[in-house]
This record gives C-alpha cells, sequence and structure tokens, in this order.
C-alpha cells in the first residue's frame, strides 16, 4: 500500500486517494489548428514511464485538494509532493519533467502558445 | 478448430509425442528420463522473425508463424522465464461473450482454437468448458445484461440469461438471499466459456513452437531496438546483439517501455492486477462466476483453491504487487456473496502488471517502424485472447497486413476514432 503524504493533512494510507493520472498535460488552446493524429497524441497517448513519473493525486476521502506527486513506478517510491500548477524541485522530477515527450508535442506547443497570446 | 485444420501438423521434429505409452514406458525409468520440452539454443546472428516476450501470446505467435506460414528462422526472446510473466499470474478465465462485433470476432476466434488445443500441441492445457457466469446486483445492470445477451447471440456466441434462482442450482454457495448489500438480481452464462492452466498453455505453446525449429532464449532481455533509415533491423538484448527482418513485441505491461526504445509512445497505461488463493478445499463450485459491480470473480482449481481475481489497481506501476485495499474490497465481497468463505485463509495473494488502454480493447498493429509490430493492450483480459492473438499477430508480421479479424485493433484506431468501447462491456472482471 502506498503511504502518501497530503500536504494538507498528512500522511494517509493510498484508499482516502483518487488518481489523477499523469501530471502537466496542457489542453491544446487552438484544437482545430492540430491534425487528427496531433490530438490523438494529446488525448490518448501515455507517458506510462517505467521509473519516476510525474503524476495527479487527489485527497478525495480527506480535504478534497488536489496535488503533485513524483512516484518511482518501478518501486513505488514517492519521491516528491509540490503543489498543482508548479514544476517538480527534484532532479529525478526534473528530468522527468523535461524528458517527457510531451514538451515537444505539437499539443503542448500549441498550448503555450495560447496561454502567451503569441 | 481440429486438430491440423490449419494445414499444418505439431510436432513432426525431433519431439517424442506425449501419450499414455509414453507415460507407461517413462514409469519404467521412474520418470527420469522423460526429454526436455525445449531447447536452450544460444542465440544465433540473425533471424527472419524475433518475438519479444516469451508468454503465452509471444509462443503462440512464433508456434503459428512456424505452423501456419512455414517462417522457421525464428526467435522468442524471453528476459525472465517462459510463461513467468502475466500468464503465469492471471485467473485463467476464457470466454468470448463480448458487446461488440469486433471484440466477438477476436475473442471467438480464439475460444475456437482452445476448444482444439491440447490435440493441437500434444500438450494438455487442461482446457475445461464449465462455464463463465457474470452476476448483476442492479435493475439497470440485468437490463443492460439482457441487451448484452442478444448482441452477443447476433454474433453466434453462446450466452443466456439466468434467474436468481436458477444461479443458486447452479452455485449453491452463493448467498441469494435478497437482503444484502449487492443483491443477485440474475445473471448471464457463457457455456462454452471455462478455465485452462495457465502454465501449460505456455509450455505446450513452447514445446510445439520448438519442434518446428523456434529458438526459445530465455534470461534475454532487450535493451535497444534497432532501426535504420525507418525499419527495424534486429534487437540489442543483454546477451548481445541480434539481427532480424521483423520483430514482434508482445511484452504486455512492459510494451510502453519497450516501445520508447522504437521511438514510440503506446495509449497504455501499466497497472498492477492482482489475484489471490484460498487454501485447498473439496470441490465447492464447478463453474466461473465473475461480478462487475464488486470487481470479484471465483473459480476453483482443480487442487481445490479457491482462484480470486480482483478489479484493477488505481494507479500505474511496475512493481508486481498492488495495493492492499483492493484485497481488501475484494474479500469484503467474496464473504458477502460466498459466505463459506470467511473461515478459508488465503493461501498467497500476487500481482501482475497489465496494459490498460483507453478502450479497453487490445493494439495489434503495425507501427511506423517498417518492421515492427505490437500486440499489446490487452490489459486485464488477454489469457482467454492467447492463441487467437498468437494466430492473427502471426498473420500481421508474415504477411504485413492485418487480417479482417486484426484490422479494427490497429493503432490508428486512435487518430480515426473508431473505437471499441469495451469498457462496459467487459466489465472490471476478466
Amino acid at each position: 500500500m502506498l503511504h502518501i503524504t497530503c500536504p494538507w493533512c498528512g500522511p494517509r494510507d493510498d484508499n482516502e486517494f483518487h488518481y489523477g493520472g499523469e501530471a502537466h498535460i496542457l489542453r491544446p488552446a487552438a484544437p482545430e489548428k492540430l491534425s487528427d493524429g496531433e490530438w490523438a497524441e494529446y488525448l490518448f497517448l501515455k507517458q506510462n514511464a517505467k521509473g519516476p513519473f510525474l503524476e495527479r493525486w487527489s485527497h478525495s476521502a480527506g480535504c478534497r485538494q488536489w496535488f503533485n506527486v513524483v512516484r518511482n513506478t518501478a518501486t513505488d517510491e514517492i519521491i516528491e509532493i509540490y503543489p498543482m500548477g508548479e514544476l517538480p524541485k527534484s532532479p529525478e522530477g526534473i528530468k522527468a519533467y523535461e524528458g517527457n515527450w510531451r514538451r515537444q508535442s505539437a499539443a503542448e506547443k500549441n498550448a503555450k502558445a495560447g496561454v502567451s497570446g503569441t | 478448430m481440429k486438430g491440423s485444420a490449419n494445414g499444418m501438423r505439431a510436432l513432426r521434429g525431433g519431439a517424442s509425442r506425449y501419450s499414455i505409452f509414453a507415460l507407461a514406458r517413462n514409469a519404467l525409468s521412474y520418470h527420469e528420463n522423460w526429454q526436455k520440452a525445449w531447447r536452450s539454443p544460444e542465440p544465433k546472428p540473425e533471424y527472419d522473425v524475433i518475438i519479444v516476450g516469451g508468454g503465452g501470446h509471444g509462443l503462440a505467435t512464433a508456434y503459428y508463424l512456424a505452423s501456419v506460414h512455414g517462417i522457421r528462422n525464428i526467435a522468442v526472446v524471453e528476459k525472465g522465464w517462459v510463461g513467468g510473466g502475466n500468464t503465469g499470474r492471471n485467473t485463467t478465465i476464457i470466454r468470448s461473450n463480448y458487446l461488440w462485433d469486433e471484440s466477438a470476432g477476436i475473442y471467438e476466434h480464439a475460444l475456437k482454437l482452445w476448444e482444439g488445443m491440447s490435440q493441437e500441441l500434444n500438450f494438455n492445457v487442461m482446457f475445461s468448458q464449465r462455464g463463465v457466469l457474470t452476476l448483476a446486483h442492479s435493475e439497470h445492470e440485468l437490463k443492460e445484461m439482457r441487451r448484452r445477451v442478444e448482441a452477443i447471440r447476433l454474433n453466434g456466441i453462446d450466452s443466456e440469461v439466468m434467474s436468481p434462482a436458477q444461479i443458486k442450482q447452479l452455485v449453491p454457495i452463493i448467498d441469494t438471499n435478497p437482503g444484502i448489500r449487492y443483491p443477485v438480481m440474475g445473471g448471464f452464462i457463457q457455456r462454452r466459456g471455462g478455465t485452462a492452466r495457465h502454465d501449460a498453455v505456455a509450455w505446450g505453446y513452447a514445446r510445439a513452437a520448438d519442434d518446428l525449429g523456434v529458438d526459445i532464449i530465455q534470461n534475454c532481455e532487450v535493451t535497444g531496438i534497432l532501426r535504420d533509415g525507418g525499419k527495424v533491423t534486429g534487437i540489442e538484448t543483454n546477451r548481445g546483439t541480434i539481427k532480424a527482418k521483423k520483430v514482434g513485441v508482445v511484452t504486455a505491461g512492459h510494451s510502453g517501455v519497450v516501445a520508447s526504445m522504437a521511438g514510440l509512445n503506446l495509449p497504455i497505461d501499466s497497472r498492477p492486477l492482482q489475484a489471490l488463493v484460498s487454501e485447498p478445499i473439496k470441490p465447492c463450485i464447478d463453474t466461473v462466476v465473475m461480478s462487475n459491480a464488486v470487481h470479484m470473480y471465483i473459480s476453483q482449481s482443480d487442487k481445490g483453491e479457491l482462484v480470486f481475481g480482483a478489479g484493477v489497481d488505481s494507479y500505474n506501476s511496475y512493481s508486481q504487487r498492488g495495493s492492499i485495499p483492493t484485497v481488501e474490497g475484494l474479500l469484503a465481497a467474496a464473504v458477502e456473496l460466498y459466505p463459506i468463505v470467511s473461515r478459508l485463509r488465503v493461501l498467497r495473494t500476487w500481482g501482475g502488471i497489465v496494459d490498460t488502454c483507453p478502450d479497453a480493447s487490445p493494439i495489434i498493429s503495425k507501427t511506423p517502424v517498417d518492421g515492427l509490430y505490437f500486440n499489446c493492450g490487452w490489459g486485464t483480459g488477454g489469457f482467454k485472447a492467447t492463441p487467437g492473438s498468437g494466430h492473427v499477430f502471426a498473420d500481421l508480421i508474415a504477411r504485413d497486413e492485418p487480417n479482417a479479424i486484426a484490422a479494427p485493433f490497429s493503432l490508428k484506431r486512435f487518430e480515426t476514432g473508431y473505437l471499441i468501447d469495451e469498457h462496459g462491456a467487459a466489465g472490471v472482471a476478466h
């Protein structure tokens, strides 16, 4: 069983939490500009890393807050817990973020272009 | 399919046939001189086809490549031992009662191959068509089930609705009291469904494939996929480089890891799926009962252990162990539906890593890399498909073109949106 430290409530068993899957998937700002293949990438393709993985959890049976976790999926070790809207600070987390194929994907570039208004 | 319906006959090579006479003959030497079931060859420098993954699906693929398509220069590379992954970790349930035509196509193809498998492989896979019963616990579920039964029958697959009284007669240990938390409102059964001995499936395919010249190379982990100008040229392993004209990857939970070696991403999340067995008891249930609403299924092995399967764990992991609350939920449901199990002790629990797809249907597909094929995404229910999966995947590799059964399961479906959504129909329990 995972022992997850909720940033607000402290350490709890994993059955108090709800899994939110891969973190940092940005919704494209102008999806009509993506090809079917690029849209499918955004919608369906997964990082599914074996090793440090950035994911979202919600403390659904507690404070109901969402937060991000860096967890090693090969060992289930939790490396870092950080707030929504921020990026990881641990070396494993930074490496996992930067190494994710999404950083180069058309969908993410589309999303970022929309956010910055360019 | 009967014995040699593929136009080929297994075991024409050096392996002696298993029979009652072979058993008697070997009894004379105290069973110490049985021939090894398959060789353990050193990898050759080059093969026509390499199959990555020595589980049931991979070995079946190699066997059908050799027996149906006449390709003999084949290797199966396996990082651990034959059948040591999900093939040896599932709850051995076989059925073909799926909602959609595409799923009915592949799972019924598999079920027909199961019916002739022991004869074809000359290996007793202990295929037992003891029936697979799925319970409904609400009015809505029962109505949906009636609709599903009709859809399944339209595809020529046996399926019938059962009343709580009929269920009680078939499964005396079940509690059909309407007052329980998830009362049994009815169910539907596929009588041709059942179980098989999972290890025997791997061993049977391994022996038959080996006999047709397939090299089965265990303790050989793939570390890279070699490509040249968009075409696959071989694999890198912990036992050196092996060249190949074609590579078929059948690595279940690790499909994403192998795909990334070829620069590909898959629509797959790898998650633990858990099962457990009780201590052995006298025969008390002679069918398989599944319940999607409470994520639990039960059958009894020939050794007498009650075999329980759970729903898939909620989070991604490769650790081959799951979460305790999942097991707790499974056992709570088991104790309520089958009160006699409350006195039993759990003998062992385990987990396997399953490759779950967004539409709960498999991927049998070419890839953007020429000569590289993937067979994955079977999620929580791959065992039942083993022979059908291997049969159509072999066909895809041999002809570089999917046949009518495999075509809907292409990776392209995520682009076209033609998903085969079996979440509701397949249920959680497989």
